[in-house]
Formats: structure tokens, sequence, C-alpha cells
């Protein structure tokens, strides 16, 4: 589904990802762990299309196509959905309204009929349930006044709404007391599915205990230096990240 | 040099339209003292402070015609939609500044309210007339509104008695148009003790010829009223606006004044409210939209006269194209205004690099028990609210313009008249897509 060769990028002048070389294939779920200011995040965003960071290597390829000639709406309606670590605050539009709209930009690009307000609201009542949102919040202003484990939840709603084939979700987990995370984590769990691939950053392995991944990749300082399957966290949890970092010193 | 000529071109025709008048005493008596003071005054310049941002020359250099009888074909329902308002409201239309009876509508009103044509109760001799007119709105300082003053013929009259609750919003239209006219309408709108009415008054431009309007609006709230005053403008492309709300509020009176600025190529506003009773209270709410080469200047000033006042003004404004805005708004808090409560926001949206916004709000306070804030923003669109949009799937113009109807949205909501706001909300977003 996503193949990742090589990729370079920066901000400023600052290389921030130095060759990453990822591939992850339709149902799988890759959890991409790191001591802060590794790069995961730029991952994330350099994936969505954020104009911020710039290119300056390697190539993307997303479902056979070139990934990164296309502008960030044309990636989310391809599929590509990114749970922001920090959702925005946009008072004045509702997320029943922006919502809406997102949904039908998408069924627009696919080819299909815009749903009308009757056939969103029921859709959007049924994707509530995953995680446990009630009908206040999501007519409230996007996201205003929400705490951070209410914004988390509006953003795995979001997911289940807009039906991505690959989900990034960039710290989701930060800022949640356990019973958050434990929502958060079940709406997750509840959307994998064989033909839908997930890209789990994340700075702590707790979250792993809730969603499980089929692999684990250790970004340090913009490279993956290892990679392994889920056994993999608990021995991070153990030794921290230290026992990596000389060895991938080294290699430079 | 061009405005001195101006003005005498004025005081001329103001003589000549004096020798044919039939108006009583005391009218001819305020037009006089009107084209006094504006001939003491002239057009302002950009040396006065108050009109820094904004040149009237455009205004002041045209020979504009007095409007006749009617010319040419006005179609009613063009002017009741830009209005936003509906076939079947009660409504006072004005045309050019002049009463168009035939395109009025005026149900059967509770006892004691009166709607109707200023000229026609002018020829009636209603008492209320000398009492309020020109007491509220000051010509001696504002040129604009002696100007009014001095030519003043036509507008309409609202009056509700005291204790009686009008449910339904009342609208007075004033439409222009059919080249190059000048109108004068002028508005008196008189609240009884505990009255309550909402009124709605719309200038729309009827074509995209240029014309000159300059509306004066008295508003008097008498102790414990209650009115939702609302001025929706909707000029023509090439219509210029100079209009003033004077209002004057009694003890415990209250105010929410909305002012809606769509469209219009010069347009400035001023508002004034005297909290002149004790507990008197004012809402002002704002938003303004220019693009293009428009020009929207609103000038407001709050003037706390009285103990326990409250003002909360919010103005808004977005502004495209190579537009210009002008925010200046001033509070003063008079010595013996104890426990005034002023609170003042005036925030700006530019979408373009060309567009230009001058805020300058302004506290006088000579009281010492006070709470008053003020503040005002200049900015862009968020770029991380556009990025986090078009990760949704939406494209570029949708986000920009899903972000400026969410900027606009506080000030919409404030609007009490559902099918005002509806109306209203449907136009920005149909605007916002095109921006």
């Amino acid at each position: 589904m996503l193949d990742i060769r090589d990729l370079k990028a920066r901000v400023g002048n600052k290389e921030i990802l130095r060759g990453i070389d990822l591939h992850v294939g339709a149902g799988e779920v890759h959890a991409i762990m790191g001591p802060n200011g590794s790069g995961k995040s730029t991952l994330a965003h350099v994936l969505s299309g954020r104009e911020n960071y710039e290119v300056t290597g390697g190539e993307v390829t997303y479902q056979g196509k070139d990934l990164l000639a296309m502008n960030p709406e044309t990636r989310a309606r391809e599929g590509i959905f990114l749970a922001f670590q920090y959702p925005v605050e946009i008072p004045g539009v509702s997320t029943t309204y922006f919502l809406k709209a997102a949904l039908n930009a998408m069924r627009k690009h696919r080819g299909l009929e815009e749903l009308d307000a009757m056939e969103f609201l029921a859709l959007i009542k049924e994707k509530m349930k995953l995680v446990e949102m009630d009908q206040a919040l999501i007519n409230r202003p996007l996201n205003e006044g929400f705490s951070g484990g209410e914004k988390k939840r509006n953003e795995i709603l979001q997911m289940a709404v807009l039906d991505p084939a690959l989900a990034l979700l960039d710290e989701t987990d930060s800022g949640l007391d356990i019973d958050a995370l434990r929502v958060v984590a079940g709406g997750v769990n509840a959307l994998r599915r064989p033909d839908r691939a997930m890209i789990v950053i994340t700075h702590y392995q707790r979250l792993l205990n809730y969603i499980v991944p089929d692999f684990i990749h250790v970004l340090y300082d913009g490279r993956i230096i290892k990679s392994g399957t889920k056994e993999l966290a608990l021995e991070l949890e153990s030794r921290g990240y230290d026992w990596l970092k000389a060895p991938a010193a080294a290699v430079q | 040099m061009i405005a001195e000529e101006s003005k005498e071109r004025y005081v001329a025709a103001f003589e000549q339209a004096k020798k044919n008048s039939a108006a009583p005493a005391w009218l001819k008596e305020l037009r006089q003292a009107g084209i006094a003071s504006f001939a003491a005054q002239g057009f302002p310049t950009t040396k006065n402070e108050e009109w820094k941002y904004t040149s009237v020359e455009p205004i002041a250099s045209r020979d504009w015609k007095r409007p006749g009888a009617f010319m040419g074909h006005v179609d009613g329902a063009q002017i009741l939609a830009r209005g936003f308002a509906d076939s079947q409201c009660p409504r006072l239309l004005f045309v050019n500044g002049i009463w168009a009876q035939e395109l009025s509508s005026v149900p059967e009103l509770p006892r004691g309210v009166r709607l109707a044509s200023l000229a026609e109760l002018i020829k009636q001799n209603e008492p209320l007339l000398p009492e309020e007119l020109g007491r509220h709105a000051n010509f001696r300082r504002q040129a604009f509104v002696a100007l009014n003053t001095a030519f003043m013929g036509d507008g309409a009259v609202v009056v509700v008695p005291a204790g009686c609750r009008l449910a339904e919003p009342i609208h007075l239209m004033y439409a222009s148009g059919a080249g190059q006219i000048v109108s004068h309408p002028r508005t008196l709108i008189f609240l009884g003790a505990g009255s309550e009415a909402k009124i709605v008054e719309s200038y729309v431009g009827m074509d995209e010829e240029s014309y000159f309007c300059n509306a004066v609006t008295e508003l008097v709230g008498a102790a414990d009223s209650v009115v939702e005053h609302y001025r929706l403008q909707r000029e023509g492309h090439n219509g210029f606006h100079t209009g003033a709300l004077d209002a004057d509020l009694a003890r415990g009176a209250r105010l929410t004044a909305h002012a809606v600025t769509l469209a219009g190529s010069l347009i400035r506003n001023n508002v004034h409210v005297a909290l002149n009773g004790e507990g008197a209270e004012c809402v002002l709410n704002g938003l303004y939209l220019a693009g293009d080469r428009q020009h929207v200047d609103n000038y407001t000033e709050i003037d706390h006269l009285k103990p326990h006042a409250t003002s909360f003004e919010l103005y808004k404004g977005i502004l495209s194209g190579a537009a210009h805005g002008v925010f200046n708004g001033k509070i003063v808090v008079h010595k013996n205004a104890q426990k005034s409560d002023a609170r003042q926001v005036n925030k700006n949206l530019l979408l373009s690099e060309n567009a230009v916004v001058n805020t300058k709000p302004q506290l006088e306070i000579h009281a010492d028990d006070v709470k008053c804030s003020h503040g005002s923003t200049i900015g862009q669109l968020d770029g991380d609210s556009l990025f986090y949009l078009r990760s949704r799937g939406l494209d570029l113009e949708e986000a920009r313009s899903l972000l400026s109807f969410a900027f606009a949205a506080d000030v919409v909501a404030r609007i009490k008249i559902d099918s005002l706001r509806a109306r209203l909300e449907e136009y920005l977003a149909a605007q916002f897509q095109k921006v």
C-alpha cells in the first residue's frame, strides 16, 4: 500500500528526515517509536502533505501513485488520514458541519453521490458510538473548549466517518489519561481492517498495550535504526533507546 | 478647493429649495440651522483626526442630482431580495429617499403604534416631530448630519407607545439608484417606556450607477425600552453612503445595534450612543465585508453619561482584493458615570496582500470606579487551520471559505431574526466561495 524509499526532508536549513525506508502492506499496523526530536511527527506531516516541510530526496508510492506529487486534499481524498497530535480549534464551525463538508468532498472525488443532512446524521450517530461521543459535543464549534481526550476522540470519530485506507496516528496517546486512552484505542482497534493500514506514532510503549502493532520501527535522528515485531516494544520499555543509539552513531 | 466649491453648491441648492418650501416653521428653522452648521464645517478632510483614513472627495467633487418623481421602473421584488426581506414583511420602502407607498406594506398595528413616512407626518402636523427630530443627531459636530438636516424631507418614522411590544420586525428599506442622485433619508425611531421592537433598516443599491445616500437615524429609547436595531448595507458597487445612527437611551433602556455592511463603493458609518440613564445598556455588533477597491469606515462612539451603564461592542471586518477598512471606536466615560462597564473588540481578517485595515480603539475615562477594556487584531487565515481542513479533503478555496465564514460566525449568531440570519449566512457562504 505504501512504499517509502530513502525519504529525506527538511524544515528551513534543518535536515530532519535523513533517508527513511518503510514498506506498509494492507491490513498492517506499524508503530513508529523514538525519542523526542527524532523525526516521527515530521514523517507523518510529510506523508500528509504539509507545505512547511521540503522533501529533498526519495520517493513515496501510495497505492501505485506518486504520493509526493499530490497536494494535501488530494492525498486525503485518495484515502490518507492524519490524526493530529494537536488538533486545531475552529470557533464558528461545528464538527457536524465541517465533517459533512469533508466527507462530501471525498465522496465527490470518488464519484459517489453526496450525502444529505439526514443521511449524514445517521452515519455520524453510528460512528459516535465507537468513541463514546455525545451529540452535544459534535454540535459545538470544532474542538473549541474540548478537553485533550475529547479532541483525540474527535480525531478518531473523523477517521471513522472518512473511512481512510491509510491512517497516520500522530501521538494520539499524548495528553490522555488511562480511561481516555482506552476509549481512543478501542475506537482505533474497531477500525482495523484487512484493507486498511495504520501507522501509529508514539513516544510511549503504553499505547501499544492497547493497539497491538504488527511491526515496530525505531526512528532516531531521521533514520529507522531498528525494526522488529511487537516484542521490540517491551525491550524498548525496559532498556530505553540508548543501546540502539550507539551502533547507529557508529554506522555514520 | 473642490470641497469649498462643492460646499457652495449645496448652500446655493438649499437657498433655491427654500423659496418653494411649504414646510412648517419649526422645520424651516431646523433646516436652516443644518445648512448653517454645514457651511461652517464644510466637508471633512483627512486632516480631521476622525476622518484620517477616509477621503470624501469622490462624494464632494460630484454634482449630484436631487431626486424628482420616480425615474424608470423600480423592481420591488429585487429590492426586497437584496434587503433579505419577505414580500409579506411590514415595511416602509423608499426609492432615492422618497416614500414609495405602493411598494410599502403597513399592516394593522397595535393601538398607538405609528409607522409612517416622515413627509406624510409633517403634513399632518405630528406633534412628536418638532419635539424629537434633530434633537439627538448632533449636526453641529457632524457635517454629513448637518447636510441631511438641511435637506431632509422624507424618511421613516416609527413610534412605539409605552408598554407596547411589537413581536414582528419592522423593515425600513431605502433603495437607491437610477443615476447620479443624492438622497438624505431621515429616520426617527421612538420607543416609549418599557416598549419593545425590532427594526431593520436596509440600504440597497438598485443598479450599478453611481449615487450618494446620506442617511441619518435618530433613535430614542425611553426608560426600560428594549430595541433591536439592524442596519444592513448592500449598496451598489458604485454607491456612496454616509450614515449616522444617533441613539439616546434613558434609564434601564437596552439597545442592540447590528451593523452589517456587505457592499458599496465608499461607506462611512457613524454610530453614536448616549447612555443617558442609570443602568442603560448597549450592544454594538458589527460585520463589514469589503473587496475590490471598496472602502468601509466605521466610526463608533459610546458616551457613558450616567452610572451603572454597560456597553459591549464587537466589530469584525473581512477585507479582500484592494479593499480598505477603517474602524475607529471611541468610548467616553464621563465624570459621574461610576460603575460603568465598557468592553470593545475589533477583529479584522485580511484575505489578500493588498487589503488594508486601520483600527483605532480609544478610551477616555473621567471616572475612577469603572471596568473598561478594548482590543483590536488584524490577521490572516491561520496556516495550521488551513492545513487541518485540507488534510480532511477540503480544497484550498473551500478551506479558506470555511474559515472566513467561521470568522464571521459569532457576529452573525447574535442576529436574532431567524430569517434574516439564515439569508445572511447563505449570502456569506456564497460570497466567500468567490474570494
